[in-house]
């Protein structure tokens, strides 16, 4: 292999491309990006960065890659698999032999009319400089969707007094932890200021240059100078359409060697793909799963980097036990585990009431077996469950 | 070869405890990881140097 391409210029991509030269990969390397930046960390934006402890540039993923060629400012928008040439959105060609897809996801627009100004989201390092060009400390905010970011959002805003409402249509936020801990969450939260419009759908964003509030379903009216949209999100792959490369969901599917494969079923030689735009077989998944966490796009990058590079019967199948963190206020929420797979969710042990450091450890469990688990200020005891969930392997 | 923990950086994910346990470590009421040996011995290397490359924070450096 003389030349490989990645595409995507994120944690998946960067981290991929610094694995196939520590792999021994010795051809030229190209890196495309949508973005102009350089490669930078996601998870401080909505804290860190958001809150101004941390500059853009502390922002910047560590480390340098030698000869590599930068193709930033211009995202992928179409594959050749035959010819071996991807198409950049300004017509650029350029070839590849080995080709890692990491173009990771977008968040989710609204999918309503949205007044010109005030409505914003929240993913890319520009995002979080318009947010912040328009949040002041008098602001009103309403933040759609009580998953971990508006949750993280609510809190950074809190801290500097601002007015936050969060709206989700579940009963609690961050849904994926299950009710336990989104009922603490729910506690948290009011304590430190926050209002809640849950299980309540949004009818209207209004407004019409400027943002001024939004509609409930049931009607009642919440005035707003921002509307932070943070309902999921996208993969972008929309340039691998009609490619013959298997999308689930928007996302690439690949097997559990981070191989990409085609509509068929089978794996595309010298195509392997990393990070949230990728799909996996996970043991608990009926299908391939996505996973959108920070060590899932570390590990499918070392291990989608190393079999690109491995002869068929040297790849070794990814073993990476889904896992976050989110911090808000003083606590640390931490999870082992593809939670999704749970039907119940089990408090193990629980010190709420403990002002200073507030504590809770909560099992997810699929019949009597656990699938996973999520801790709050429970650094250690999480810790053994990603060691017993990783002991067990990852796909069979 | 000596371990080095910017221990402002250290947010407590723990990857360092997984990837080498007989050098890290943290317990549920520590603010930053513990550092167990500061110099371990050659036949830890590979899981030392793993623990570097899965820190979220970079928070590890070795010397030597």
């Amino acid at each position: 292999m003389r030349s490989i391409v990645v595409v995507g210029a994120g944690l998946a991509g960067f981290r991929a491309a610094q694995s196939l030269r520590k792999n021994g990969f010795t051809g030229t390397l190209t890196i495309i990006g949508d973005e102009v930046h350089q490669p930078y960390d996601r998870p401080p934006l909505s804290k860190q960065l958001l809150s101004g402890i941390y500059t853009r540039d502390q922002c910047m993923l560590p480390g340098e890659i030698e000869n590599l060629t930068w193709l930033l400012g211009q995202p992928a928008a179409g594959l050749d698999r035959g010819r071996g040439v991807i198409t950049l959105a300004d017509g650029t060609e350029v070839g590849y032999d080995g080709l890692v897809i990491a173009t990771g996801r977008r968040a989710r627009p609204w999918p309503g009319r949205t007044p010109v100004d005030g409505v914003m989201v929240l993913r890319s390092l520009d995002d979080v400089e318009r947010f912040q060009g328009a949040v002041a400390d008098d602001s009103k905010v309403v933040i759609i969707g009580a998953g971990f970011i508006g949750c993280e959002v609510a809190a950074t805003l809190r801290q500097r007094g601002v007015d936050v409402t969060v709206v989700d249509v579940c009963e609690y936020p961050m849904p994926a932890v299950g009710p336990e801990v989104g009922k603490r969450a729910i506690d948290l939260h009011t304590a430190h200021g926050v209002k809640f419009r849950l299980g309540q759908g949004v009818a209207s964003i209004d407004g019409t240059d400027r943002v001024t509030g939004l509609t409930l379903a049931d009607g009642e009216r919440l005035d707003a100078d921002v509307v932070l949209v943070a309902i999921g999100t996208v993969a972008n792959s929309e340039w691998l359409a009609g490619t013959g490369v298997a999308l689930g969901g928007g996302a690439v599917v690949c097997d559990i060697y981070c191989g990409v494969l085609d509509s068929t079923g089978e794996p595309i030689p010298g195509v392997t793909a990393a990070g949230d735009v990728a799909a996996w077989p996970h043991r608990h998944g009926a299908t391939p799963v996505c996973i959108e966490h920070w060590s899932n796009a570390r590990d499918m990058a070392d291990c989608a980097a190393a079999n690109l590079l491995a002869e068929p019967a040297e790849r070794r199948p990814l073993n990476s036990v889904p896992a976050f963190w989110s911090d808000q206020y003083n606590v640390k929420i931490k999870s082992a585990g593809y939670l999704r797979a749970a039907d119940r969710f089990t408090v193990v042990s629980e010190d709420w009431d403990n002002a200073e450091k507030p504590s809770l450890l909560v099992e997810a469990l699929r019949g009597d077996e656990v699938v996973g688990a999520i801790a709050m200020n429970m650094n250690k005891a999480i810790l053994g469950y990603q060691r017993s969930l990783a002991a067990s392997p990852a796909a069979q | 070869m000596k371990v080095i923990v910017e221990i402002d950086r250290c947010e407590l994910h723990g990857d360092c405890v997984l990837a080498a346990p007989e050098v890290f470590d943290i317990g549920d009421d520590d603010e930053v990881v513990s550092i167990l040996n500061d110099e371990p011995g050659e036949e830890l290397r590979a899981k030392v140097e793993e623990a570097v490359r899965n820190c979220p924070v970079t928070a590890i450096r070795l010397q030597g």
